[in-house]
């Protein structure tokens, strides 16, 4: 802890500097676990897709066969979301240096982009 | 935070906490840049994965053109490494959730990043085949 944590305000800024810090490996983790689930799902579906015919149409039916498809790739497009812009995160910190206030409002934009592409492509093929 | 799938902080002292090359020569070094490079392709991917899907309810007809122009040799190798990306990202993940939740240690970890490696390569030599 620097000296700035011995006065009231840094003492605060450095609490939630942790929580914030602590939130951010609970939701990487969280998502992981979800994804790693998701991926498996996703690679055997890849497989089964390119033998099967990979077109709008196909894709299409095979997305609309049964809701639980739209729900599983929802659930996926939020983990996607909110774990690829903290891997980023951690990567331009440690290799590029580049870190604080504006680099978290981007990969917060970048995690809002993910999210709202991703929700529009399942809309797209489920509608 | 994210200690395990990270590399030791530069350290503004010099000489000291930087890897040497001992360091860099252990599969667990590899295995970290593997599952940072990979991250980054999926990252960069994505947006590009929905826009592509995204295109079936507006314009069916490109999306079957652009399915189409993903036969070519050259396409279909990018799509393998892709596939690799996504099942060695996949399988390194898996490693760091175990070693960071299941407290795996170190005694076999070259065994647990070489089955991570194996599954992966056999995986997208799958999807070689059968694309």
């Amino acid at each position: 802890m620097t000296s700035g944590a011995l006065d009231g305000r840094g003492a605060r800024d450095g609490a939630a500097a942790i929580r914030a810090a602590a939130w951010r490996f609970v939701l990487q983790r969280a998502s992981a676990a979800v994804l790693a689930l998701c991926v498996v799902v996703h690679l055997a579906t890849i497989i089964y897709a390119v033998r099967h015919g990979l077109t709008s149409d196909a894709i299409v039916a095979r997305v609309r066969a049964n809701p639980a498809w739209p729900a599983f790739y929802v659930v996926f497009v939020i983990a996607a979301a909110i774990h690829a812009p903290l891997g980023i995160r951690a990567i331009v910190d440690e290799w590029l240096g580049l870190r604080g206030r504006a680099v978290d409002i981007a990969l917060g934009l970048t995690s809002l982009v993910l999210f709202a592409g991703g929700l529009y492509a399942v809309h797209a093929l489920a509608a | 935070m994210e200690r395990t799938d990270r590399a030791p902080a530069r350290s503004t002292v010099p000489n000291t906490r930087r890897n040497d090359a001992r360091a860099r020569a252990h599969p667990a070094y590899w295995a970290f840049v593997v599952h940072r490079v990979s991250g980054i392709a999926l990252t960069l991917f994505l947006p590009v994965h929905f826009f592509v899907l995204s295109q079936a309810l507006s314009r069916p007809a490109a999306l079957d053109r652009f399915l189409g122009w993903t036969h070519q040799p050259a396409v279909k190798l990018a799509e393998t490494v892709l596939v690799l990306a996504l099942a060695v990202h996949l399988g390194g993940g898996v490693r760091l959730l175990f070693i960071e939740f299941a407290g795996w240690r170190a005694d076999w970890q070259k065994t647990a990043i070489a089955l991570a490696l194996a599954a992966a390569l056999a995986y997208a030599l799958l999807f070689a085949l059968a694309a």
